[in-house]
């Protein structure tokens, strides 16, 4: 028997999900319990602030600007119904109403009181949720391409990968205090939705010239103070060797990752400092010399968990819907939702849909109870009961019949979530930035909204096209905003707020950095300096060329001269 | 008894609720009208080790001293943004925090 007995997993499971088997649901509670008992502790006094601190960052809870914060974490960024509604629930009962859905696929409650967390947490662990490993110096929530399972050009879906990872690195005593925070990704498509290549361990499932699964591991990426895009420390790793191989990578890492500074103590200082080469060799030397049969593929186990995200009972239907392009000319607005939010499906008839958490001057990510709630709703009545958080800070249905959009649209837009801006200038990724965040130099909320406002005109996004924008309030990057196409930072400057723009970066396969444009500019400069931007993008690409495409063609100094230029005239930039 | 460049006031969060509350003449109050100005060093010293008194008591945590001006009304306001945003709440959300309250004092 193992800690993972299929006989104890639960009945009636959904079939697109995983599910906790009795070992989960125990080691969740016991956690729950330990911890309610630490913050008892806590406020009678007999744990100090410092012995209680690590306490509460292991299960997710941190201290900012006006209050707690509890990070949520969300596997892999997958929801049922059930436990969307149960985090609207909560939002209701001990926050004030809302949540905020992270860049890593979690949710933040901005408002939550010590004293309720416990409760918090034991509500969470009924629908088999926790905040475990959301802080701290551990490995995070392992995430995911948030059209997993559904994309058409994928080669499997990563979720049970991510899924085996989360149970391996759960309170993994070898890797519970790290040098520094660890992030993995993984994708299993053939396009980078998960920002992979910017994660401390990046996982790109392949196929061997054999047929065989396996995995491409990228090592050392990570943004921060100092960005870095990772590098292939194996081309190709089998499913046998998997977690022989990301435990020999995590004890080179323990053993070597600087520990004299929290600024140097992520993977990628080690990368970047030692070399990709000289990394690789421990690696590989560890992976040789340790046992690696505590580690071995236990292929029934990965059956029992991939088991849990077999496909959904999808009807046999036409490749496309008669009626969905009638539709789309009769309701013009559906029709640019069809364009801007609707993904093709990997199954006959379906289609992925994305829900924009960015409403026109809205704040980024943000979902109040209700909404959260609507959206359970339409996940069953549309989507076999599931939901998926991107990395994009949106949510996605990932099973919806064509036949069906329309009804799901007229429910979303009259619920202010039908937004049609996936992927364009007003679709922002933004940190909470210093309207909520102790660690912000800047507020980046107030600067989404302001260039959402600026380019609220839908028919002019769509002229722009695709175009990435990313704004972290501090040199963290929560904000992803080293890996926009236009990044901007907060950053404090002679006692004001002040915003450094980069251009030019990627956070796909293909990823790079951006480049700073120039000088850090105010708050109120900032929509006026991304519009020359835009505009004199516009006026330079080729037909079909994205923005990243147009300025790696033109180059970077291109950029920078008009906008020096545009200061010259007048605009003070 | 040296002047202090600015005057300061003291601030810290409430360890139960988490709340930002600043030490005033009778303890610590969720208004910073009511804070205790310190203007000299050494009355900036007293409010320090009474706020470190304080963590030691289980009371607050995240305890600081933060430059302020003071008013014509009597009233401290910080010099720096970060800690004027503490006293008000998210800007993007004027509902929330203290600013929703049209004052501090009342905690819903």
């Amino acid at each position: 028997m193992t800690a993972h007995d299929p006989g104890l997993a639960r009945p009636n499971a959904p079939t697109t999900t995983y599910r906790y088997d009795e070992f989960d649901a125990v080691f969740v509670r016991e956690r729950v319990a330990e911890f309610r008992e630490q913050v008892r502790r806590r406020l009678e006094g007999s744990l100090t602030e410092d012995e209680f601190r690590p306490f509460r960052l292991m299960n997710g809870l941190y201290l900012q600007l006006h209050a707690y914060m509890l990070r949520v974490a969300i596997p892999y960024g997958t929801l049922t119904a059930r436990q969307m509604r149960r985090l609207a629930d909560i939002a209701d009962k001990y926050d004030r109403g809302y949540g905020h859905f992270t860049t890593r696929q979690n949710l933040q409650y901005n408002w939550p009181k010590l004293v309720d967390t416990p409760d918090i947490l034991e509500s969470l662990a009924g629908v088999e949720m926790h905040a475990i490993q959301t802080s701290g110096n551990c490995i995070r929530n392992v995430t995911a391409d948030h059209f997993s399972g559904v994309a058409p050009d994928e080669i499997e879906d990563p979720r049970p990968t991510a899924e085996f990872l989360r149970q391996w690195s759960s309170a993994h005593p070898e890797f519970s205090f790290l040098p520094r925070k660890f992030k993995i990704a993984v994708t299993g498509a053939d396009h980078d939705r998960a920002a992979i290549m910017v994660h401390d361990i990046g996982l790109r499932i392949l196929k061997s010239d054999a047929g065989e699964i396996g995995y491409q591991v990228v090592v050392g990426g990570g943004l921060g103070r100092t960005p870095f895009v990772g590098k292939v420390i194996r081309d190709y790793v089998s499913r046998d060797d998997l977690l022989a191989y990301l435990e020999a990578i995590m004890r080179v890492y323990n053993r070597f990752g600087r520990r004299d500074n929290k600024f140097k103590a992520r993977i990628k200082i080690l990368v970047h400092e030692k070399g990709i080469d000289e990394v690789r060799a421990a690696v590989e030397a560890e992976f040789a010399a340790m046992d690696r049969s505590v580690f071995s593929f236990d292929p029934a186990e990965f059956e029992r968990i991939a088991a849990f995200f077999t496909p959904p009972p999808y009807e046999a239907l036409p490749a496309e819907s008669a009626k969905l392009r009638t539709q789309g000319v009769e309701h013009p607005a559906f029709g640019n939702f069809l364009d801007m939010n609707v993904s093709p499906h990997r199954v006959p008839g379906y289609a992925i849909v994305t829900v924009s958490l960015k409403p026109i001057g809205g704040i980024p990510g943000d979902a109040t109870s209700q909404q959260m709630r609507l959206l359970a709703d339409a996940s069953e009545r549309f989507g076999f009961g599931e939901l998926r958080v991107s990395h994009e800070q949106n949510i996605i249905l990932p099973h919806v019949k064509q036949d069906e959009l329309l009804d799901l649209w007229k429910l979303l837009d009259g619920a202010g979530l039908a937004t049609a801006n996936a992927g364009l200038v007003s679709d922002i990724i933004s940190c909470p930035g210093l309207d909520y965040c102790s660690l912000a130099t800047a507020r980046s909320i107030p600067i989404a909204q302001a260039i959402s406002k600026r380019f609220s005109d839908l028919s002019r996004q769509r002229r722009i096209g695709k175009l990435g924008i990313k704004i972290s309030g501090c040199i963290n990057a929560c904000g992803h905003h080293h890996v926009g196409a236009i990044g901007i930072l907060g950053l404090e400057k002679k006692g004001q707020e002040s915003y450094q723009i980069t251009l030019g970066g990627d956070p796909t396969f293909s990823a790079s950095i951006g480049e700073i444009l120039g000088p850090g500019v105010s708050a109120e400069q900032v929509p006026d300096v991304i519009e020359h931007i835009v505009d004199f993008y516009l006026a330079e690409r080729r037909e079909g060329e994205t923005f990243i495409e147009t300025w790696r063609r033109i180059g970077h100094a291109r950029f920078k001269d008009v906008l020096r230029r545009e200061g010259e005239d007048g605009a003070d930039i | 008894m040296p002047a202090l460049k600015h005057p300061q006031i003291l601030l810290a969060s409430d360890l139960a609720g988490g709340e930002v509350v600043f030490l005033g003449a009778e303890g610590w109050e969720r208004d910073h009208a009511r804070a205790r100005v310190a203007r000299s060093e050494d009355e900036a010293a007293a409010l320090e080790s009474f706020g470190k008194a304080e963590i030691a008591g289980n009371k607050v945590v995240d305890v600081y001293l933060a430059d302020v001006e003071v008013g014509v009304d009597g009233v401290p306001t910080p010099l720096h943004y970060r800690e004027k945003m503490r006293l008000k709440g998210p800007s993007v959300r004027p509902d929330l925090g203290k600013q929703a309250k049209g004052g501090a004092h009342d905690r819903s």
